[in-house]
């Protein structure tokens, strides 16, 4: 079969569990497909050999009860992996090597899972494009030149190229949803709870949250109920009854309501974006839903507020870094001067400026102005959506402003890199479950991404109304391989 | 609100990431256009808001005090940037 890598996760799992296809084959396919695509830079570290034992080792005695049975994976640079590289994309942690592995990831190898290497991000999962990575900037499969959004801008760009079936990222303020859309495919970003934290590379704890990062919907689904799961080593894993997500999926969404918040009709929004909202509306409706008209007054504060909360707790969780016990170290003079050098050259200028942000927010003299003051607006934010939430059963918005930007385009610019997250940052905020699904095209042919909002907890619900919209909007993601030579 | 180099030479120390002259200014530029982006929080009155520290509406469990992993301190050495048999090894702090 020479066209493994185009199959989706659902069929590869189909196929190799009706022994139509080996997980050597499947695994093989993949690896050959990731070693011809190095110009997309997806990949900070390749564990191919091991991958391809493991498949073998797998075929020898196929455990086909599995919910992944030997399928082959790649996953964000954030996850730490036992005995394999875990970087986070920085310079600081370029030779860590974890003698643990991350609950979400131990869940998916549970499941007959085969990790293939690790995905490159934004250095601790900090920016919208893929370019703050200490080992460079990824390419977007879609056009040469053009980001794949960020943070986990290495998985979307690696999904979206077919070097890895499936694949998870985490999400802040956008991390998944914003990638997903630039690259054309689907990409959830769960409750907070829902996906344990324990051993992922933290940024900003209160806000983190893995997730899955798909082709379709169904892959979605079947991925999110595998990395799923009550954890005692995450003290804010949410103890709830978890769906079989892929198993209940339907597209029989008739009477939901679906809520557009007016104030997502943001200034200087391209028409395009626009056309596509008002798209997506028609496409609900069709699929019976009914749509209600809501209202959520803080929107124009999330940004703003998430960019003191996220850096403070960075600031917070990023102290550890400091040279002594792992990762890089630079000599210094005496122990205050190793911490300092060693901090200023192994972080990068985006970690470094919100690393300062945050310090400052909590410092003496401020910590009420800022800090203070973000946490009380993030009430309000999550108020709204209490509020909406008494009207409808799911919110539907685009998932980003624009489509992808070039290469370079923004980095000069904190703050215009920024607004990126407009739409995806109140999600996180509020704790809340979103997806974005691919929805159609610009007029330079990129895609463009709407995303469901779901009460907390009701991922099954938002996956069903997307799961219903992607048949109506019969997305096509325009692939040329231009990378492969 | 401006934050001058003196602010960002003080935040930089509380940091323990050192700057110079030309780091110290590119920060102040960028801090400054972030930070006016944050000062549209004032608008919004806040008094009587209560602050949300997690949106997890979840009390801590509780579990039994056991030990549940031991002997792990070769694995906790592991990545140490120097290797000294059973220590972390610093830069001399007591002369």
């Amino acid at each position: 079969m020479s066209d493994i890598t185009k199959q989706s996760l659902s069929e590869l799992v189909k196929n190799i569990k009706g022994k139509k296809l080996s997980s050597s084959e499947v695994t093989k396919a993949f690896v050959e497909r990731s070693e011809k695509s190095k110009e997309l830079n997806a990949y900070i570290t390749e564990d191919y050999a091991n991958a391809l034992n493991k498949a073998k080792k797998f075929d020898e005695k196929p455990n086909l009860d599995l919910k992944l049975p030997g399928i082959p994976m790649a996953v964000k640079d954030l996850f730490c992996t036992r005995d394999l590289r875990t970087t986070a994309g920085s310079k600081i942690l370029n030779n860590f090597v974890p003698t643990y592995e991350s609950t979400v990831t131990q869940n998916i190898w549970n499941e007959g899972a085969i990790l293939m290497g690790k995905l490159n991000c934004d250095e601790f999962a900090m920016g919208s494009s893929n370019e703050t990575s200490f080992f460079g900037n990824v390419q977007n499969p879609i056009d040469k030149n053009l980001v794949p959004g960020g943070s986990s801008g290495g998985s979307s760009s690696a999904v979206a190229a077919q070097l890895t079936p499936i694949t998870i990222g985490t999400d802040t303020g956008g991390s998944i949803r914003q990638p997903a859309s630039f690259t054309g495919t689907v990409g959830l970003k769960p409750t907070y709870g829902s996906c344990s934290r324990y051993g992922i590379v933290a940024f900003a704890s209160s806000l983190d949250q893995a997730g899955p990062m798909a082709q379709n919907v169904k892959d979605c689904a079947l991925l999110q109920e595998v990395i799923s799961s009550y954890d005692e080593k995450d003290s804010t894993s949410i103890d709830f009854k978890r769906n079989e997500y892929s198993k209940e999926l339907t597209k029989d969404i008739k009477g939901k309501k679906i809520g557009i918040p007016k104030e997502y009709r943001v200034d200087g929004m391209p028409k395009e974006i626009e056309d596509l909202w008002k798209k997506g509306i028609e496409f609900a409706k069709d699929c019976g839903a009914e749509i209600i008209d809501i209202s959520l007054p803080h929107t124009n504060y999330a940004l703003p507020t998430y960019y003191i909360v996220a850096p403070a707790e960075a600031s917070s969780n990023l102290a550890r870094y400091d040279g002594v016990k792992y990762g890089f170290r630079a000599e210094g003079e005496n122990l205050i001067d190793m911490y300092e050098k060693t901090r200023s050259e192994g972080f990068g200028a985006e970690v470094q400026r919100r690393i300062m942000i945050g310090t400052y927010v909590l410092s003496s003299g401020y910590y009420d102005a800022y800090y203070l003051k973000a946490q009380k607006v993030r009430k309000l934010i999550k108020n709204d959506f209490d509020d909406a939430y008494k009207k409808v059963d799911a919110i539907l918005t685009p998932s980003t402003p624009s489509s992808a930007f070039k290469i370079g385009e923004k980095t000069n610019d904190p703050v215009s890199m920024y607004l990126n997250d407009i739409f995806t940052v109140p999600v996180n905020l509020a704790g809340l479950p979103g997806i974005s699904i691919p929805a159609g095209h610009d007029t330079k042919g990129y895609p463009l991404g709407l995303q469901i909002i779901g009460k907390a907890f009701d991922e099954q619900n938002i996956l069903n109304i997307a799961y219903a919209m992607e048949e109506k909007i019969n997305f096509k993601n325009n692939i040329t391989d231009w990378w492969i030579k | 609100m401006s934050i001058d180099l003196k602010t960002i030479k003080h935040i930089s120390k509380l940091s323990r990431i050192s700057v110079d002259e030309k780091k110290a200014e590119k920060l102040a530029g960028d801090l400054n256009s972030i930070f006016d982006f944050i000062e549209k929080l004032n608008e919004l009155k806040t008094d009587n808001v209560e602050p949300l520290t997690s949106v997890a509406e979840t009390t801590l469990k509780l579990r039994s005090d056991e030990v549940k992993s031991k002997n792990l301190r070769d694995q906790v050495i592991k990545n140490s940037p120097k290797e000294n048999e059973d220590y972390f090894v610093v830069p001399k702090v007591i002369e």
